[in-house]
C-alpha cells in the first residue's frame, strides 16, 4: 500500500479555478474521503492524483516519489468512475481481465485473478454477460472489481453509488467497506453525501470552492468544526451570532441578545479562536444537543413547528430573536403543539464557539 | 498485496517533455493538415492562379472579364442557377408532401410506399440519368408506347432539355427533403398542437404558427443542400444534352483546350459551391428548434371516406410504380440482346450474356476490377485520414479546428467537375505533394479523386460514434494500465468500429459509382465502371451498361442495409451506458 501526498497543489482551468494549496497526506492503507458541495474541486483533485490532470502548481508523491509527472497509466491505481466508464464491447470477464491483459499475464493467471475479484464483489457466474445486460449495481461491482483485480496501491472512487437508488446504495458502501478492511488498500473515496462519509472513513477532506476547509476524523469534524461552513455543512447545526462577555480559565460567557446569556466551556473552540470581550463570535448548538426543562443555560420559547417522526421529536423553537431546531429522542411523553410555551436549557458541552468570518 | 508493476522514477527526457509540452498537439494534427493542404488547398490554389493569368502569363482578370462578357457563359450560369432553383421547388414540394402524407395519414399502399421512398438514394446518380432517358426520353418507353397506342406520327411527349434535368433533379434529390421532412413531423410533439387547439387556435392558425415553424429548420437545410447538389450536377445535364450548364461548360473548355476559361469557370462555381458549405454550417449551427419530448408516437389520422380511400391508393400505386420504373427497366435492359433494341417500345431478344460475360470476360470484367481496385486504395486512405482526424478533432483542442473541419467539407461541396480540374492543374506535372510524379495518366490520380471527394464520409461518421463515446471509457483503460496505443486498439477502436464501418462502405460504394470526376481523369488503362457504363451507351451496348448499373445498384442495396443495421448497434450499445 502507498501512501498519497499531496504538496500545495493548485488547478485551474484557464481562469477559471479548480482546486488551490491542497496540501494533504493520506496515510498507507487510510480510507480518506473527499466531501463537500457539488463543485467544490472533489473530482479534480482525484484526477491530479490519478494523473488526469497535471498540477499547476504543486507536486504529488505516492509514498516518496514524486510521482508528479508520471503517466497515469504507470501509476498503478485502481479508479471507479462516477459513471463506472465499463467497455461496452467486452463482457464482464474482458472488462475485469483488461488491466491483468495490459500487464501481460498469463492466460491461467488471468482467470484465476478475475474469479478471485468476481468472487470479491459477488458476480460468480456472470463472467459472459454483455455489460448492457447488468443492472445498476451489478455494473458498479464490476468496475470494482475491474479496479480491484490489478492490486493497485491506492483505490480511487468518485461518487460511485451516486447512480445507485437508496438500498442498493447501503449494500454496496458496506460492500466496499469489507473490501478495504479486508484488503487494507488506501482507499481515496470521493462524495457529496456526508453520512456516507462519516459512516466509512477513517478520515474527511472538507472541501468547498476549491480549498480546504478541514481534515480530521469524523468525530473531529463532527464535533469540533474548524469553521462555519465545517459546521453547517457537516450534520444540522443552529448558528447563533453571540457576543463574548466574560472569559476565565476554562469557561466563556457570551451574551445573544436581549439579554440572556449562555456559559461554554473554553476548550470547545474551533482552533485559533481567540476570545477578547465585546467581540461577536458565533455559537454553533447541535439540535440534540439541546433538553428539555431547567439547568445551565436555561432558555424558554414558543414552538413554531412541531414534527413527530417516530424516533425522535423535533421542534423549531423561538427564542428571543433566535429560531433554534431542536431535537429529542422519543421517550413516549407528550408531544407539544405549535404555540406551546417550552423550557429547553444547552449543558456547557453543547456549546461550541466559531469565529465570525467564514 | 504485492505491486505487479514495479515504477521507475520517472526521468525527464527529451521526448517526454516535448509530448508534455501544450503544443504537442499542433505536431499530431500537422499530418491532417498536410494532406489537406496538399489535396484539397494546393490544387484549388492551382486552378485558381490558372484563372487569374492572362495569354501571355502575366496576372490580369481578363479571363473573368471574357466570362462575364460572353453571352454563351452567362447563358450557362443562368440556366445553372435556373434549374437549382426549380429543383429546390420541386423536390420540396414532392419532398414534404410525401414526409406529411407518408407520416401523418393512413391509406392503403402506405406502408410500401415509405419503404420505397428511398428508392432513388439507391441509385448510383449515372444509372438515375440513364434509366430516365430509356424511360421518358424522345426515343423512350413511354413516348414510343403513347405513340404506337395513338398512332401518331412522331412520340408525343419526351423529356429533353432543361425540363429533363430538372425531372431527373426532382426523382434524384426530393428524398433529402423528405428524410429531413420527416425527422421534423415524426420529433412534432402531438401534444403541441393539442396545446394549441386547446388555447383556441384553428387548423389554419397551428399550421402558421405551429408546424411550419417546426419544419423550417429541415427545409431550408434541405433547399441549401439540394440547391449546391443541383449546381454541381454534371450527369444529368450530360444525358440530356445541356451543354449551357456550368459543369458541361467547364467540361466543354477543358476538352477544346481552353484551360484558362475551364479554371475561371471552376473558380467560380466553387466560390457559389463554397458559399453554400458556409451558409449551410452556419445555419446547422443556429438552429435550435427541438422538441422537448421524446419517443411519443406521430398520431396518424386515417383516410376514412371510400372515395378518398380509392383515389389515394391509386395515387400510391401510381407512386410505387414511378419509383420502382427506373431499376425495372435497368434489370430489364440488362437482359436485353445489345444492338438489338432500335424501334421497338420494350427490347425483343434477351439473353444472361451480359452477366455471364462480366464475370468471364477480360474486357467486361475490367472496369469493374479497376473499380474495385481504385476504391479500395481511396477508402484505405479515407479511413486513416478519417478516423485520425476525428479522433483529433473530439479529442482535443487546437486553433484551426473550425478551418480544419470546413476543408474537409469543401472537396464534398465542390462539383466532382471542379474536384477533376483542381487535381489536373495541380497534377499535371510533378510536385513534392505527388513526390515529383507527374499524377495525370496514371492509375493513381483516380484513387486521389475519389479519396478527396469522400473526405468526409469516414471522418463525419466517425466523428459520430467518438462523440458518443464518453471520455471517461478512455481514462479507465489508461488507469488500468494501458498506453494510449494499447488503449485505442483494444477500446476506442472497437467501440467506434460501427462508425468506421459504415463511413467506409459509402466511400466505397461512393468510389464504385463515381463518374463526375472519373470521367475527366480517367484513362484508358484505368476505365471505371461509370466511364464503362458511358462507354457502352455510347456503342449502343445498352446490355452490357445496364448490367454494369444493376451491379452498382445491388452494391449499394447491400450497404445500405448494412448501414441501417450498423446504426442500430450503435444506438443500442450507446443508449445502454447512458
Ligand atoms: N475541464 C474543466 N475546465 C474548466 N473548468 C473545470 C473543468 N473541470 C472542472 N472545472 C471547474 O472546477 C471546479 C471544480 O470542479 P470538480 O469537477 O472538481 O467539482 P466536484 O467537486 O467534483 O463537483 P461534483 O460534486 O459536482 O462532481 C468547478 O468550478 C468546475 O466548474
Ligand atoms: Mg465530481
Amino acid at each position: 500500500m502507498k501512501s498519497v501526498k499531496l504538496e500545495n497543489v493548485t488547478k485551474s482551468f484557464g481562469k477559471a479555478k479548480g482546486v488551490e494549496n491542497i496540501d494533504v497526506h493520506i496515510k498507507s492503507g487510510e480510507f480518506f474521503t473527499f466531501l463537500g458541495p457539488s463543485g467544490c474541486g472533489k473530482t479534480t483533485t482525484l484526477r491530479v492524483i490519478a494523473g488526469f490532470y497535471f498540477p499547476t502548481k504543486g507536486r504529488v508523491f505516492f509514498d516518496n516519489e514524486d510521482v508528479t509527472r508520471m503517466k497515469p497509466n504507470k501509476r498503478n491505481i485502481g479508479m471507479v468512475f462516477q459513471n463506472y466508464a465499463l467497455f461496452p464491447h467486452m463482457t464482464v470477464f474482458e472488462n475485469i481481465a483488461f488491466g491483468l491483459q495490459v500487464r501481460k499475464m498469463s492466460r491461467d493467471e488471468i482467470k484465476e485473478k478475475v474469479a478471485r475479484a468476481q468472487k470479491l464483489v459477488r458476480l460468480e457466474g456472470y463472467e459472459d454477460r454483455k455489460i448492457t445486460e447488468l443492472s445498476g449495481g451489478q455494473q458498479q461491482r464490476v468496475a470494482l472489481a475491474r479496479a480491484l483485480v490489478i492490486e493497485p496501491d491506492i483505490l480511487l472512487l468518485d461518487e460511485p453509488l451516486s447512480n445507485l437508488d437508496a438500498k442498493l446504495r447501503e449494500e454496496t458502501r458496506i460492500e466496499i467497506k469489507r473490501l478495504q478492511v479486508e484488503l487494507g488498500i488506501t482507499t481515496i473515496y470521493v462524495t457529496h453525501d456526508q453520512h456516507e462519509a462519516m459512516a466509512m472513513s477513517d478520515r474527511i477532506m472538507v472541501m468547498d470552492q476549491g480549498e480546504i476547509q478541514q481534515i480530521g476524523t469524523p468525530q473531529e469534524i463532527y464535533n469540533k468544526p474548524a469553521n462555519h461552513f465545517v459546521a453547517s455543512f457537516i450534520g444540522e447545526s443552529n448558528i447563533v451570532k453571540a457576543k463574548v462577555e466574560n472569559v476565565t480559565d476554562t469557561h466563556v460567557t457570551v451574551d445573544i441578545g436581549n439579554g440572556v446569556k449562555l456559559t461554554g466551556l473554553k476548550e470547545n473552540a474551533a482552533p485559533n479562536l481567540d476570545f477578547k470581550t465585546e467581540k461577536d463570535i458565533l455559537l454553533s448548538i447541535r439540535p440534540e444537543a439541546v433538553r428539555e426543562g431547567e439547568g445551565t443555560n436555561t432558555l424558554t420559547g414558543t414552538i413554531l413547528l412541531s414534527e413527530f417522526t417516530g424516533v425522535n421529536i423535533n421542534y423549531l423553537v423561538k427564542t428571543g430573536d433566535h429560531e433554534l431546531d431542536v431535537m429529542f429522542v422519543n421517550t413516549g411523553s407528550e408531544v407539544l403543539n405549535r404555540g406551546d410555551s417550552i423550557t429547553l436549557h444547552v449543558p456547557e458541552k453543547g456549546i461550541y464557539f466559531l469565529s465570525e468570518k467564514r | 498485496m504485492a505491486t505487479t508493476n514495479e515504477i521507475k522514477t520517472p526521468k525527464q527526457s527529451l521526448w517526454k517533455r516535448m509530448t508534455e509540452s501544450r503544443y504537442f498537439v499542433y505536431v499530431l494534427v500537422s499530418p491532417l493538415f498536410l494532406v489537406l493542404l496538399a489535396y484539397v488547398i494546393y490544387p484549388m490554389y492551382k486552378t485558381f492562379a490558372q484563372s487569374v493569368v492572362d495569354q501571355e502569363g502575366s496576372l490580369s482578370l481578363e479571363n473573368y472579364i471574357r466570362f462575364f462578357t460572353t453571352e454563351a457563359n452567362l447563358e450557362s450560369l443562368y440556366n445553372s442557377i435556373f434549374i437549382s432553383i426549380v429543383s429546390v421547388i420541386t423536390c420540396a414540394i414532392v419532398g414534404v408532401g410525401m414526409a406529411f402524407l407518408l407520416n401523418r395519414y393512413e391509406f392503403p399502399g402506405r406502408r410500401v410506399l415509405s419503404v420505397l421512398a428511398l428508392v432513388p438514394m439507391a441509385l448510383p446518380p449515372l444509372i438515375g440519368a440513364i434509366s430516365f432517358s430509356f424511360l421518358y426520353g424522345s426515343s423512350g418507353i413511354f413516348p414510343r408506347l403513347f405513340q404506337a397506342i395513338f398512332q401518331l406520327d412522331d412520340v408525343p411527349f419526351a423529356l429533353t432539355g432543361i425540363w429533363g434535368i430538372i425531372v431527373v433533379h426532382t426523382f434524384t434529390m426530393y428524398p433529402y427533403y423528405y428524410l429531413s421532412a420527416s425527422a421534423a413531423i415524426r420529433g412534432l410533439d402531438p401534444s403541441i398542437e393539442e396545446a394549441a387547439t386547446s388555447l383556441g387556435a384553428n387548423r389554419w392558425t397551428i399550421w402558421r404558427k405551429v408546424i411550419i415553424p417546426m419544419l423550417t429548420p429541415a427545409i431550408v437545410a434541405s433547399s441549401l443542400l439540394v440547391f449546391m447538389i443541383s449546381m454541381a450536377s454534371y450527369t444529368a445535364p450530360l444525358m440530356f444534352g445541356e451543354e449551357r450548364v456550368m459543369t458541361m461548360a467547364i467540361a466543354l473548355s477543358r476538352t477544346n483546350g481552353n484551360l484558362e476559361m475551364a479554371a475561371t469557370q471552376s473558380t467560380i462555381l466553387s466560390l457559389v459551391s463554397i458559399a453554400f458549405l458556409i451558409l449551410m454550417t452556419w445555419y446547422q449551427n443556429r438552429r435550435n428548434y427541438q422538441s422537448q419530448s421524446k419517443g411519443i408516437g406521430v398520431h396518424r389520422s386515417e383516410l376514412r371516406s371510400p372515395l378518398v380511400r380509392y383515389i389515394t391508393g391509386i395515387l400510391s400505386f401510381i407512386g410505387v410504380v414511378i419509383l420502382l420504373l427506373p431499376i425495372m427497366v435497368i434489370t430489364l435492359i440488362s437482359f436485353a440482346v445489345d444492338g438489338e433494341w432500335t424501334t421497338q417500345i420494350i427490347p425483343t431478344s434477351y439473353t444472361l450474356d451480359h452477366y455471364i460475360e462480366l464475370f468471364t470476360d477480360s474486357r467486361t470484367w475490367g472496369p469493374v476490377k479497376n473499380s474495385l481496385q481504385m476504391s479500395t486504395v481511396a477508402v484505405i486512405g479515407n479511413i486513416i485520414f478519417g478516423v485520425f482526424a476525428a479522433y483529433a478533432m473530439v479529442r482535443y483542442n487546437f486553433r484551426g479546428k473550425v478551418f480544419m473541419d470546413i476543408l474537409i467539407m469543401v472537396p464534398w461541396a465542390l462539383p466532382g467537375t471542379v474536384v477533376a480540374v483542381n487535381l489536373i492543374s495541380a497534377f499535371s506535372e510533378g510536385n513534392i505533394f505527388s513526390f515529383n510524379q507527374v499524377l495525370i495518366g496514371t492509375f493513381w490520380i483516380m484513387p486521389l479523386a475519389y479519396f478527396v471527394r469522400q473526405l468526409p464520409l469516414v471522418f463525419r461518421n466517425t466523428q459520430a460514434s467518438l462523440m458518443q463515446m464518453d471520455d471517461s471509457i478512455e481514462e479507465a483503460a489508461q488507469s488500468l494500465g494501458a498506453t494510449w496505443v494499447y488503449s485505442f486498439r483494444r477500446v476506442v477502436l472497437p467501440i467506434i468500429m460501427p462508425g468506421i464501418l459504415a463511413g467506409t462502405l459509402l466511400a466505397f460504394v461512393q468510389g464504385l459509382t463515381e463518374f463526375v470526376a472519373s470521367i475527366l481523369l480517367y484513362s484508358p488503362s484505368t476505365v471505371p465502371l461509370s466511364v464503362g457504363i458511358w462507354n457502352r451507351m455510347y456503342s449502343f451496348q445498352f446490355g452490357t451498361a445496364c448490367a454494369y448499373g444493376v451491379l452498382q445498384t445491388v452494391l449499394i442495396i447491400i450497404v445500405l442495409l448494412i448501414n441501417e443495421k450498423l446504426k442500430g448497434e450503435t444506438n443500442q450499445s450507446g443508449a445502454a451506458l447512458g
